[in-house]
């Protein structure tokens, strides 16, 4: 009998064992990851305000910064996996809507419709995301580093009270410049009859696009303003049970 | 609002209040010897019922028989609080444990003299019955609108004109068939183990089923619908599969429901029967879902349209979590459950 409680004792540490190298091994991943994404982030808000110093246009801007740009953010696919698999403890759905929106806009607008690229609309949202992202994963990586400055943390969950509703304007203006493209060019649709059976208005897809932002655009930013009431002022926030 | 079409449940004896009298010994015909003995002292219970999230007291119940349900109780804690109807009460032990049965008796649960209970709302229900006919009507009017090619739909040149395509004539006979199939099982066939689910859930399951079969609908009846590549063979081939799983599903329907008294909630191994349609119990958990993945595959072969096979895809994903968690739950009741099973699809899945 004593033998076999030693067993199960040397299990139990083995799978202790197991488990504090997954968080370890998660830990590390974590760190290097934010700490790669902040300063992917530095060099896109760097390389603008050097174009913007030398060019006094924002005119060609995206076409400087557009390689980074879609690396960094479509980078940021994998954080849906931190959250799936459970080494970030946030939702999928929030993480996944919030990355997706950004693909969006990156990889089916700016990207494909070059017509806009040099709209005011892109300069804000690229602006704001910028600042939101590079607070966001320094955020993380001294979070992760155990060594939170007040002054990240107030950034953070201040912040955003009026990034958000800024890159929200600079991406619909965006979309709306760019609806008159799509439609003259019929881009990305597909029209009957076709042997699938099926029809695709890019068109009306974007028109559905922006008003999705109607719902879904107040439930993150609550979503923010609950997490910082919860952060800052501590509050015992009592969720609305489904 | 209410549609309530509550179950009845055995044992409702306390309907109408708390305070009972103690059970005399009979007094009919006398069955039992000790009944010239003393009264059998029975100890009453306290009930109290607490708000889960705020603690506050909601409700104090004395003199509660020992052999109370839970059922029992829900009526009793609905005399005080009339909003809350049973169907949408959660009576627990803890407030963040899982809920209790109706059919849990009092004196057999974790609890001294003076129960403490939590209470959480689960908000407005709808039975079960209800919803389904909701959702599946839907479906049915809305793809005959199409197939009639009702106005307003189509350019106006098409109004009320029929496609020139038998394959489309053919469709509408099978997902009409498909949907009245499942109003009269819903009626006839199945038997439910709860009697209610929240009322939000109506607004849900409707907007899928009714968005989806719009969707199809549109396309399959388009005057620009093109038929099948491979033709009368596809068509032929799809049919006899459609037909193949609508038999088998309604069969597995029947032999769930032979598992099941009437009025019962009890739960069995399902096995195979006679009926060479439910075979497939050896292989697979919920052979039902199998069948109806089965059908819609072979709707889509049929109609060769994007958005049916769509359609098929997000009910398959559906059906899939819902057999893993039936599986589950098999495999955690029963000691003995056949290890040869898989949830929905045979070795794969």
């Amino acid at each position: 009998m004593a033998s076999s409680e030693e067993d199960g004792a040397v299990e139990e540490k083995e799978n202790n064992n197991k488990k504090k190298t997954k968080s370890a091994l998660a830990t590390a991943w974590l760190t290097f990851y934010n700490i790669a994404m902040t300063a992917g982030w530095l060099v896109l808000a760097i390389a603008m305000m050097r174009f913007y110093v030398q060019k006094g246009t924002h005119k060609g801007l995206y076409r400087s910064i557009a390689r980074t740009l879609k690396f960094f953010q479509t980078f940021a696919l994998v954080e849906v996996g931190h959250c799936a698999i459970g080494i970030v403890r946030t939702s999928v759905i929030v993480t996944g809507v919030q990355v997706c929106s950004r693909i969006f806009m990156v990889w089916f607008i700016t990207n494909s419709i070059r017509q806009i690229q040099n709209e005011e609309s892109v300069i804000l949202f690229l602006v704001v995301w910028t600042m939101t992202e590079i607070t966001r994963y320094s955020y993380y990586t001294f979070k992760l580093l155990h060594h939170l400055p007040y002054f990240i943390k107030w950034a953070r969950y201040n912040l955003f009270i009026i990034m958000y509703p800024l890159g929200v304007v600079g991406e619909l203006l965006t979309i709306y410049a760019a609806l008159p493209f799509v439609r003259r060019s019929g881009m990305y649709s597909m029209r009957l009859p076709n042997k699938y059976n099926v029809s695709f208005d890019y068109y009306y897809c974007l028109i559905i696009v922006m008003l999705s932002y109607i719902p879904l655009f107040p439930q993150l930013y609550f979503h923010m303003l609950r997490q910082r009431r919860k952060v800052l002022h501590g509050e015992v926030i009592v969720e609305k049970d489904d | 609002m209410d549609a309530l079409a509550l179950e009845a449940t055995s044992g409702k004896k306390l309907a109408n209040g708390a305070a009972m009298v103690p059970p005399l010994p009979a007094q009919g015909p006398v069955k039992r010897k000790p009944a010239k003995k003393a009264k059998k002292a029975v100890v009453f219970f306290e009930v109290e019922i607490l708000d889960a999230k705020t603690k506050d007291k909601l409700c104090f119940l004395d003199k509660v028989e020992p052999n109370a349900t839970i059922g029992e109780i829900k009526s009793m804690f609905h005399k005080s609080h009339p909003q809350w109807y049973p169907a949408r009460q959660s009576i627990r032990l803890d407030p963040k444990g899982k809920s209790l049965k109706d059919e849990d008796v009092l004196q057999h649960l974790p609890v001294g003299t003076t129960a403490t209970f939590y209470f959480r709302d689960l908000g407005a229900q709808i039975s079960w019955v209800t919803v389904f006919l909701t959702e599946y009507t839907g479906p049915l009017v809305i793809y005959l609108m199409f197939y009639f090619r009702v106005p307003f739909i189509y350019a106006p040149k098409y109004d009320f004109t029929t496609s020139k395509h038998w394959v489309v004539h053919l469709a509408c006979m099978c997902h009409s068939f498909h949907y009245v199939k499942r109003l009269l099982e819903t009626l006839f066939v199945h038997r439910f183990s709860h009697g209610t689910m929240p009322l939000r859930n109506i607004f849900k399951n409707c907007t899928y089923y009714w968005g989806f079969a719009a969707w199809m609908a549109y396309y399959i009846n388009h005057p620009l619908y093109t038929p099948p590549i491979y033709g009368e063979q596809q068509i032929r081939l799809a049919l006899i599969i459609f037909l193949f799983c609508q038999i088998g599903n309604f069969s597995i329907h029947i032999a769930l429901r032979n598992l099941r008294p009437p009025g019962s909630k009890t739960r069995k191994i399902p096995y195979p029967t006679k009926n060479p349609f439910t075979w497939i119990f050896l292989l697979v958990s919920c052979p039902n879902y199998t069948y109806e993945l089965g059908s819609w595959l072979g709707f889509t072969v049929m109609t060769q349209c994007l958005p049916v096979a769509f359609f098929t895809l997000v009910g398959f994903i559906q059906m899939t979590v819902w057999a893993k968690g039936k599986h589950r739950s098999y495999l955690k009741e029963f000691r003995d459950y056949p290890p040869l099973r898989s949830p929905i699809l045979p070795f794969i899945l």
